[in-house]
């Protein structure tokens, strides 16, 4: 297969098996390119893409417009904070303003969950969901499925736990859609008041001991405590969370066997994971910043390739 | 749709040998130049050429690179059929170096401007030579020839030259086909 099945990355729940298979080979690729000296092919030089972040962020967005920029695309970029979304304007016709100007693609991150799915109906261009709300965010799966593959070799019968904030996490729910498309046995644990209730029709295992879970998994994906997205208190405070729900490097050793660390980032140190633990050579968190600019390149030349002229 | 055979096994044979006594005519012991197969179908030609260089002519530290083109081809978007990348292999310098891009079939030129365009990511040559086994004269888009060909073939455009090879295909050869 060399074409992707969809138009627009909304989400994983919209890909197949054969997609994330193609992404990941494309990806290869690319990884291979950005480790030439000079990491730029002119693959998108007649591509101008606009790079819309209606949500503070800071790698998602630099790791979008470095591969858009390897690719020879033109950029525009774009945050709410200074545009006229503060004067009332609507999200249709924002992005239609701006399409006005020829653009060919969309990188979106919104605060609401399903404004990618919205916006994919009403305009044009190609939609790449980069984070809606609590709901998905796919380039971040597919990179942490891929960082997985390259560590331990495949993605398929591999345990892995996501530990934290799953209620919160448009990662979490990104990586269980992707991980489960792919074989991987995904647990979830953290606080049962972090975790949803619809988790169980998902299919995955819960465990609320994060000892157990870090002795049945191969992989510990540590979700961020996302503080700015909760509106009451789930937990008692910060210190008793780490004491529960935070790997550090005693409890990695006392495990009888190695396994792989992950981490979206921004880390708070010492509160999922202690630095040492961060530091250490079972973490993957840097790979997963490098293959993270891989994906998002294979991902947008993928979708580019469906634009015609 | 009919097949004509333009090269059999001994012909490609007694070809690649020229072409391997050419390169060193011109090229002695390879200390400063390095081979580029073009990927996908000019890999297969490069390999049997080093193959032949180090065995027959006892050429010592040959380097031979893989180059793939997929993202610097000018038909993105273009095409019906969705590009689909292949490997790139260089694992050395070719900053300075003679380099000599090695492809099957030369047509229209374009995959060899590509290749020019994508070769500057590694570096600087010093010069920039193509071998190809099969020239397609009156075809071209672009000013591009070759320095080292196998064969010259006047085919009209809806004709097809396909390369086999026996490492890929089961056997030596080159026919001609007209659709």
């Amino acid at each position: 297969m060399s074409e992707l099945s969809v138009n627009h990355l909304l989400g994983i729940k919209y890909l197949n098996k054969e997609d994330i298979q193609l992404i990941f080979e494309t990806a290869d690729h690319f990884k291979e390119v950005i480790n030439r000296p000079i990491k730029k092919v002119p693959s998108l030089r007649d591509i101008t893409i606009a790079n819309l972040f209606f949500e503070n962020s800071t790698r998602t967005k630099l790791s979008f417009e470095l591969a858009e920029k390897r690719l020879s695309a033109d950029v525009i970029n774009f945050s709410a904070a200074q545009s006229s979304v503060k004067k009332g304007e609507t999200l249709i016709d924002t992005v239609n303003n701006i399409l006005s100007m020829k653009v060919d693609m969309v990188v979106m991150r919104h605060p609401n969950p399903g404004a990618c799915v919205f916006l994919s109906k009403h305009v044009k261009a190609s939609i790449v969901n980069a984070g809606d709300g609590a709901h998905e965010h796919p380039t971040q799966a597919l990179l942490d499925s891929y960082s997985i593959r390259e560590r331990l070799g495949d993605v398929k019968g591999k345990n892995v736990v996501i530990v934290g904030d799953i209620l919160h996490s448009r990662v979490a729910l990104s990586n269980i859609y992707a991980l489960q498309l792919q074989g991987a046995n995904v647990m979830v644990c953290g606080p049962k008041t972090l975790i949803p209730k619809y988790i169980n029709n998902l299919g995955v295992k819960v465990e609320t001991n994060l000892r157990k879970a870090l002795e049945w998994c191969d992989v510990a994906n540590m979700l961020r405590v996302q503080n700015e997205r909760m509106d009451i208190s789930y937990f008692p405070s910060t210190r008793e969370y780490t004491q529960q729900f935070g790997v550090d490097k005693a409890l990695l050793d006392s495990l009888d066997k190695e396994i792989t660390i992950m981490h979206p980032g921004p880390i708070n140190r010492g509160v999922e994971i202690t630095s040492d633990v961060a530091d250490s050579k079972q973490a993957i968190i840097l790979d997963q910043v490098q293959n993270g600019v891989a994906i998002r390149m294979a991902v947008i030349y993928l979708l580019a390739s469906k634009i015609k002229q | 749709m009919s097949q004509k055979v333009l090269l059999n096994a001994t012909e490609v044979n007694i070809i690649l040998h020229r072409l391997a006594c050419q390169l060193i005519e011109k090229h002695n012991d390879f200390s400063n130049t390095v081979l580029i197969g073009l990927q996908p179908r000019g890999k297969f030609l490069a390999l049997r050429l080093a193959q032949i260089l180090k065995d027959d002519y006892k050429i010592k530290d040959l380097k031979l690179g893989l180059l793939d083109i997929t993202f610097y081809r000018d038909d993105f978007r273009r095409s019906d059929k969705p590009l689909e990348a292949n490997t790139t292999e260089i694992n050395f310098v070719v900053e300075n170096k003679n380099v000599v891009f090695i492809d099957d079939v030369l047509y229209t030129g374009r995959s060899i401007r590509a290749a020019l365009t994508a070769i500057q990511s590694f570096g600087r040559p010093e010069e920039i030579e193509l071998l190809t086994l099969i020239d397609r004269r009156f075809s071209r888009h672009l000013p591009i020839q070759p320095n080292y060909r196998g064969r010259q073939v006047d085919a009209i455009n809806k004709e097809k030259v396909i390369v086999q090879w026996q490492e890929q295909d089961g056997e030596d050869a080159v026919y001609l086909i007209n659709n």
